[in-house]
């Protein structure tokens, strides 16, 4: 038999290494480094400050930053920055776990109606529109009340709402593969339908999940300050982001830090996240 | 000579639209039948239906006098492989070449662990990929390359019947002429028996032993080659034929003419 040589193998070009492609893509980099920083810090901070974050020092409140206190104090003389870094603590545990479920429940729901199409997906997609229908917002404060406040209401609601989002983008994703040549070998080899849907499709879905993934985690961490700060979230005094920034709205016009800069924190968190996402997206795009 | 497949019957409506109508098909062992129509003449519907991709409406498959059902057990699909037209897609992209060869091999039980590796290189080898390609990923090979690694699994869990759905059409015309040449030297040490669907009459011309054709959900013609390309029987094919820019000369050898097309 002759050799062929008409179409030989196209070289690799350059590393193809993790840590290289990481340095090519910038967003992704910066990203990584801006969550590193503040999961380092969420970590270290017992060893990082000498402080409580809840205990009170009432002779010391309402303190300007300074060497002792580098973002002063709050009206209870606790140490602003052992409170925002415990805080980043309690809202990024949640944030996580409460996406944990729903991510995976998502995911798998959205590759059954998208792989097996008729009755199934009418039903999955059915509950989907039916939730789309009711603001997210308002699911999230009827549960919260019914619950009673804490982080038993947000890890509920999330569970009930959060798997939305991640079986519709599966879901169509799925259905799109489905109708690819390499999913037909897949069943002309007669492979069962599980193993299609988690050996072949997941690998292939699972990119475009994490990236939403990364946006819905911001806007779960919104939700989570945000009812905080209405009082039905965390309850005081663990320390969160949304219960400072309230707490510090009295003094806006004295110290104007105390909201300030649990807000920015939270700005900070989002725009790590979203880096992260895009420099993932990027990145799988390019490949 | 005995049949590989029989087909009898076979119905398909896509709602109000039929894509097959009553086709009666027989494809003798180690024999190629190519199938010949139009685009939209339910050429893919056909070989879709004999690889169980879609349930037909009406009709039987017979797998060498056995019935093939709607649910078909994992024997039965071994014995049906099929190649499909788009090389960009007939590949898992997140698989490695070594995953997509083993898992064929594997999950039919034809080697064991032990074996994988080596009946992997022996395929790639004779397919003429280089034996390095196992860790690479679809992507980074080209389309011949790839419609040819589809070979390999396809035929490495040793089918009885292999469907060929416009495996060339896709591809440029030089590395066409190499994936046919690959068709017809597997087809020989292998003894295939091969439905092999094109619209290019070239293509059906150097690879089939009967030619059928297909026109609006309806098998038209069947005939041997030689007197099918010399002869055609119904007014459909001679409009086909004559439709071809330059007829492929009449020789006998097959692959001896592939310079008359353009």
């Amino acid at each position: 038999m002759k050799p062929i040589t008409i179409d030989s193998p196209t070289p690799r070009n350059g590393k193809t290494g993790a840590l290289s492609r990481l340095w090519r893509t910038p967003s992704l980099l910066a990203g990584s480094i801006m969550l590193a920083v503040l999961v380092l810090l969420a970590v270290l901070i017992p060893l990082i400050s000498p402080y409580d974050p809840t205990k009170q020092d009432l002779s010391a409140f309402l303190q300007p930053p300074s060497a002792e206190h580098w973002l002063g104090t709050d009206q209870l003389g606790r140490d602003l920055f052992t409170r925002l870094i415990y805080a980043a603590r309690t809202d990024l545990t949640i944030m996580v776990l409460a996406e944990i479920i729903p991510f995976c429940v998502g995911v798998f729901l959205g590759m059954i109606a998208g792989y097996y199409g008729k009755w199934l997906d009418t039903v999955i997609s059915l509950i989907t529109d039916t939730f789309i229908a009711f603001p997210f917002y308002l699911i999230v404060i009827i549960v919260a009340f019914a619950s009673g406040a804490g982080q038993r209401g947000i890890y509920i609601t999330f569970i009930l709402v959060g798997w939305i989002v991640f079986a519709r983008v599966t879901r169509g994703l799925t259905a799109s593969f489905r109708r690819q040549e390499w999913v037909a070998s897949a069943r002309t080899l007669g492979l069962p339908g599980v193993r299609i849907m988690l050996r072949h499709i997941l690998p292939n879905v699972l990119p475009q999940a994490i990236v939403v993934l990364m946006t819905d985690m911001v806007g779960l961490l919104v939700a989570i300050v945000t009812l905080g700060y209405l009082g039905i979230g965390i309850t005081p005094p663990t320390p969160d982001w949304g219960t400072m920034i309230f707490d510090g709205q009295p003094f806006i016009t004295t110290a104007w830090w105390l909201s300030a800069v649990p807000g920015f924190a939270v700005v900070y968190t989002g725009i790590a996240l979203s880096l992260v996402g895009d420099g993932l997206a990027d990145l799988w795009r390019k490949k | 000579m005995e049949s590989a497949l029989q087909v009898k019957n076979l119905t398909v409506h896509y709602g109000g639209f039929t894509a097959l109508d009553g086709v009666d098909l027989n494809i003798e062992r180690h024999a190629t039948l190519g199938l010949v129509g139009e685009s939209g003449s339910g050429k893919s519907t056909l070989a879709r239906v004999v690889a169980g991709l879609i349930a037909p409406d009406e009709g039987q498959i017979l797998l060498e006098s056995e019935l093939l059902t709607k649910k078909r057990s994992r024997e039965q699909h071994k014995k049906i492989q099929m190649i499909f037209q788009n090389p960009d897609a007939s590949l898992n992209p997140k698989h490695s070449i070594r995953q997509i060869l083993s898992e064929a091999l594997l999950f039919h039980r034809i080697v064991d662990r032990k074996q994988v590796e080596r009946r992997c290189r022996e395929w790639l080898d004779r397919v003429h990929i280089p034996g390095n390609a196992l860790d690479r990923y679809p992507h980074e090979f080209s389309g011949g390359q790839r419609q040819r690694i589809a070979i390999a699994r396809a035929l490495s869990v040793e089918p009885r019947i292999l469907i060929a759905d416009e495996p060339t059409s896709a591809l440029d015309v030089s590395v066409q002429r190499s994936v046919l040449d690959l068709f017809n030297t597997l087809k020989e040490e292998l003894q295939l028996t091969m439905l092999f669907i094109s619209h290019d009459l070239g293509v059906i011309h150097e690879i089939s032993d009967t030619v059928a054709v297909m026109k609006q959900g309806r098998l038209v013609e069947v005939q041997a080659k030689a007197p099918f390309f010399a002869r055609p029987e119904t007014a459909y094919s001679r409009e086909l034929l004559s439709a071809v820019p330059r007829m492929p000369k009449l020789s006998t050898t097959p692959g001896g003419n592939h310079e008359s097309r353009t």
